[in-house]
């Protein structure tokens, strides 16, 4: 099990490489583009046609790949079960969508910008783990149903 | 539109899915960049280990389309620091509360026909829409 939990990490990082290669070659790592698919009156289709991409291939491999018992490196699954919807997942759909909007950056981008050296990404991706955090320590006030 | 750009977006977006795709039949994993991201900032042990090597794999992939590409890591959006700070903690305070971001809720979980990634998916979408009109209406396109 030991070599196997060493290849599925060599596995993350070849997926977070051709992840963030394929971000940078759809031109998504410029967020005016984000920010115009966002504004009809100026339109910049770039998103639609990544996700098209994207959800093409991934539309044929997810039933295929969840034919077999088990993934190649591990015993079993580690996919999302949860049918049921919440308050949670709309309001802070809710706010992540105001925030990709006034920086045209979502999570994704803005990591694979960081060895650009641009600064508002490097920006971007400080106040993003802060709030991460802070919406940790934040929780147990909330009283928003897990 | 150019044709170009449609192409290159169509491509970048097609190695996308096969990312996530290689995760799922590897790991057995749901690639959520932000889930992934928020997780890593737990104390780290060996179990946790692939969400460092991804992260890594990120930041290594951008560097390398940085050196043959520049002109791709161009921000002209025009936002101030202030409005990229504030954005920067709706994304991550939101993508934490709404389990997911574009990639987990918009990519992974629309292929699998999850009724929560389709709703958070409309809902970020909606109102990134509405961020942006306001910014466009009410604030003469600067923030």
């Amino acid at each position: 099990m030991k070599s196997n939990l060493f290849k599925q990490n060599a596995v993350s990082f070849v997926v977070g490489l051709v992840f963030a290669i394929g971000l940078a070659v759809s031109g998504m790592t410029q967020p005016q583009k984000i920010i115009s698919f966002l504004n009809p009156s100026n339109w910049d289709a770039s998103l639609l046609f990544v996700m098209l991409g994207a959800l093409g291939v991934h539309l044929i491999s997810y039933p295929l790949i969840r034919k077999r018992k088990s993934p190649l490196l591990e015993t079993k699954w580690h996919i999302p079960t949860r049918q049921d919807v919440t308050a949670r997942l709309v309001l802070g759909s809710a706010l992540f969508g105001i925030g990709w909007g006034l920086a045209g950056f979502c999570p994704g981008p803005a990591l694979t910008s960081l060895a650009s050296g641009d600064v508002k990404s490097l920006l971007f991706v400080a106040t993003m783990i802060f709030g991460m955090l802070l919406f940790k320590k934040t929780e147990a006030h909330l009283k928003l149903k897990e | 539109m150019e044709l170009n750009s449609i192409l290159y977006s169509l491509l970048g977006g097609a190695l996308i899915g096969v990312a996530v795709t290689l995760m799922l039949l590897f790991n057995g994993r749901v690639t959520g960049i932000s889930g992934i991201l928020a997780s890593s900032l737990a104390k780290p042990n060996s179990e946790s280990l692939w969400r460092w090597m991804f992260l890594a794999g990120m930041i290594v992939g951008g560097f390398f389309m940085y050196q043959i590409r520049p002109d791709l890591f161009v921000n002209v959006s025009g936002r101030s620091l202030a409005a990229v700070a504030i954005a920067g903690l709706l994304v991550g305070y939101g993508t934490v509360m709404g389990s997911g971001c574009t990639s987990g809720h918009g990519i992974c979980g629309l292929s699998r026909f999850s009724v929560r990634s389709l709703l958070a998916t409309i809902t970020f979408m909606f109102f990134g829409f509405l961020s942006v009109q306001i910014v466009n209406y009410f604030l003469g396109g600067s923030i």
